[in-house]
């Protein structure tokens, strides 16, 4: 059993909570990713490690909202358990100097760049963060960004707050005053890092994402998360999460997403009965 | 000397039309009257070749011996001293291969039923001795602690044997319950999950510790281990990778691996979903591909979540299948349909990435290969399109490579294998023991157990040395 330190709402429908896990606190590296479980009934569902602390022996994980074992989790708050935390895994984000590195988050994702952007940064890089969100009440981390980057964008789809519009129309900005990207990291929904890649196939800057296909184990033992990459079908979970985002065949990606759709409705309606929660 | 009993005593089975729709155990074990049946007909012959083909040399006769007189702990007694693993080997265990092809009787056709009076006497302790009434005596500690890496058959030998003998033993395990393929692979409806944990308690009460949730290679690596008071540790962490066959439209949705398939019916229970979280999807026409016991355990598992009809498609012929004579048959009689001497050559899609069908070659049996098989063959122009919803590869499986990558030192083959000393399990890395599939590539349950048995006393006698 895990114990639940702290829980943030960080807004309406995006959590984070603090999970007590010293041994994985100990080994945790940016890019890398838990798998929880909530109890004995619950799934097996990946959230990335959106921070750690090994003193105080914990990890912070950011999830949203989605499906029933979100939905759960939010049900949750300090000093309860979770029955099931296992990791780090996955492969570490690749840091070395690349020179300027853009560091893109949207949704969720605005939690799991940040240590992204703070190793980034902490291996000699510049490093531009650009976050964005649909209105600035769905916006967080703003402070957390800016300390871990040299410059911070904000973008709102509605212009509530920072400039309007999305990650891909700031990336643009950046490259068309002149800066020299070397490197983009996208995470976020997988439109979001799809529209990132196509962006920046054309001008040939190398872009790193962060896949996020459904998931069992974890540990490369069941081959759910397949993900084709160069035309080669890799397993998420152990040969990233962290791809070339030029080589990825998203509509696959995209389209395996869904596969368990009408499952998913069915688990949270009838999940939603059962709590009295108004459909 | 009386005359010989040839008349084995059958295991009562669930009706074929109603164990296909249920997950709910298909072989329900003899009565009392039937398993002293059946060990009466043990002629408990002085030369005990049964034990010889038993992988853990179990003391057969003398188990036997104590059922037929109805000693039922003396019984327990000596099966456990043995076996940590009595109720799981009486199921899964291939005996038709092992101590029932050695028994004497085996010549006249009618070997003792070893393996179900094995699952007699180990279901009768569940049943009958509470755990209290049932203590081991505690060896003296000798001071050592051994690390063990997985909780399948062979992880959970080696701990038992290593416990049994004053070490101290913590097992990691990286998923949320032990017991590895037997937990997350092998259906309920063969081996109940309940009897899985019985086993592993027993193991835990040998005062083994068990760290679940623990990637070994990511969350501590094996020279982590040893650094950090481990005097040796034993590898037995399987192979779980799962192959697949690289042809096109293999990642359409509704294409599993056996293992993805299996752990997500067996683990994670999705044939109660929703009451359990995970989803698994029911086909309508499903083909699995493959002729082994994880592609007998496919199909059957698909038939009872509800499938119309369930194809098993295998390369070569039914002569050639690696399954247990007994699974194939179990299938065939729950109605899954075998198209032997086809191989799928593509898999067709829909717009929405869901498979849709399976193009598949007729093959013909060639010239033997290099496994001893007729290799099969493709007949050229014969391909042929069978529908499907749903498509569960089951080809086999290779070890993980986690272990193998962040270990230095330890030797493996292009296989993926680690290489291991066959008598001793001993690696060619310094204080590391390896057993089971790691080592062998996928094989059985009862194989790991003797490699986890094996490796088990040559530690020891490192540990002591």
């Amino acid at each position: 059993m895990y114990k639940i330190l702290l829980r943030q709402d960080l807004v309406p429908n995006i959590h984070l909570f603090k999970v007590e896990a010293p041994a994985v606190a100990e080994k945790a590296q940016p890019g890398q990713f838990v798998v929880i479980r909530i109890d004995e009934r619950g799934e097996r569902i990946p959230l990335t490690i959106a921070d750690w602390d090994e003193k105080e022996g914990s990890v912070s994980i950011v999830f949203m909202e989605v499906g029933t074992t979100t939905r759960r989790l939010t049900l949750l708050k300090a000093g309860d358990y979770i029955a099931n935390l296992v990791g780090p895994l996955g492969l570490p984000s690749h840091t070395e100097k690349f020179g300027t590195v853009v560091c893109a988050g949207g949704c969720y994702g605005i939690a799991s760049i940040m240590p992204i952007a703070r190793a980034m940064r902490q291996a000699g890089n510049k490093v531009i963060s650009v976050i964005e969100a649909r209105s600035k009440y769905l916006l967080f981390w703003e402070d957390e960004l800016r300390r871990v980057s040299d410059q911070l964008i904000v973008t709102t789809g509605d212009g509530s707050y920072g400039a309007k519009g999305w990650v891909t129309e700031q990336l643009k900005e950046i490259i068309d005053a002149g800066d020299k990207v070397d490197l983009v990291v996208a995470v976020g929904c997988t439109y979001m890092m799809k529209l990132c890649a196509e962006m920046t196939r054309p001008l040939g800057i190398k872009t790193i994402v962060h896949l996020n296909p459904i998931m069992v184990d974890g540990t490369g033992m069941c081959g759910c998360c397949r993900v084709e990459v160069g035309g080669k079908t890799k397993f998420a979970c152990v040969d990233g999460p962290e791809f070339d985002g030029h080589q990825v065949d998203w509509e696959l990606l995209l389209a395996r997403q869904t596969a368990y759709l009408d499952d998913e409705i069915r688990s949270l309606s009838e999940w939603e009965c059962q709590v009295g929660i108004e459909g | 000397m009386a005359k010989l009993n040839l008349n084995r005593v059958e295991m009562p089975r669930q009706d074929p039309k109603l164990r296909g729709r249920n997950f709910n155990e298909v072989a329900l074990g003899y009565s009392l009257d039937q398993a002293k049946e059946e060990a009466s007909r043990c002629i408990q012959c002085p030369k005990r070749n049964c034990v010889d083909g038993c992988p853990v040399n179990v003391d057969i006769p003398d188990f036997i011996k104590a059922l037929r007189d109805g000693d039922m702990p003396e019984a327990v007694r000596i099966l456990k001293s043995t076996n940590a693993l009595p109720g799981i080997c009486g199921r899964v265990c291939p005996q038709e291969t092992q101590c029932e092809s050695t028994c004497s009787l085996a010549k006249k056709g009618a070997p003792i039923a070893i393996g179900r009076l094995e699952r007699f006497v180990a279901d009768w302790e569940r049943a009958n001795m509470p755990k209290a009434s049932s203590p081991s005596p505690k060896p003296a500690p000798s001071g050592k602690k051994v690390a063990v890496v997985g909780s399948g058959p062979a992880g959970l030998t080696a701990a038992a044997d290593l416990a049994k003998l004053g070490h101290g033993v913590t097992i990691f395990e990286a998923l949320h319950v032990a017991g590895g393929v037997l937990m997350y692979g092998i259906p309920e409806f063969r081996l109940p999950k309940v009897i899985v944990q019985a086993e592993v308690d027993y193991v835990a009460s040998l005062g083994v510790k068990i760290e679940l949730d623990s990637v070994v290679g990511k969350l501590v690596t094996i020279d982590e281990l040893l650094s950090n008071g481990y005097h040796a540790v034993f590898l037995g962490t399987g192979a779980g990778l799962p192959m697949f066959m690289n042809i096109p439209g293999e990642n359409l949705n509704g294409i599993y691996s056996a293992n993805e398939f299996l752990t997500r019916v067996n683990l994670m229970k999705a044939y109660r979903f929703p009451e359990y979280d995970t989803p698994v999807k029911i086909g309508k026409r499903v083909a699995v591909i493959g002729g082994g016991n994880v592609a007998m355990d496919s199909a059957r598992c698909a038939l009872r979540l509800g499938a119309k009809i369930v194809y098993i498609v295998y390369r070569r012929s039914e002569a050639e299948m690696p399954a247990r004579r007994e699974e194939a048959e179990n299938a065939q009689e729950e109605g899954i349909q075998f198209k032997l001497l086809t191989n799928p050559k593509q898999f067709l899609g829909n717009e929405q990435n869901w498979v849709v069908g399976m193009e598949c070659y007729e093959m013909e049996l060639g010239e033997p290969d290099e496994s001893g098989r007729p290799r099969p063959v493709v007949k050229p122009g014969s391909e042929f399109v069978i529908d499907v919803d749903e498509v569960v590869v089951a080809l086999g499986t290779t070890p993980n490579p986690l272990i193998a990558s962040t270990t230095p030192g330890l030797e493996t083959t292009k296989r993926g294998t680690v290489v291991a000393d066959e008598a001793t399990g001993k690696t060619k890395k310094d204080k590391v023991w390896a057993g089971g599939d790691i080592v062998t590539g996928a094989a059985t349950v009862i194989s790991a157990m003797g490699a986890g048995k094996a490796a088990a006393a040559d530690i020891d006698k490192f540990l002591r040395g």
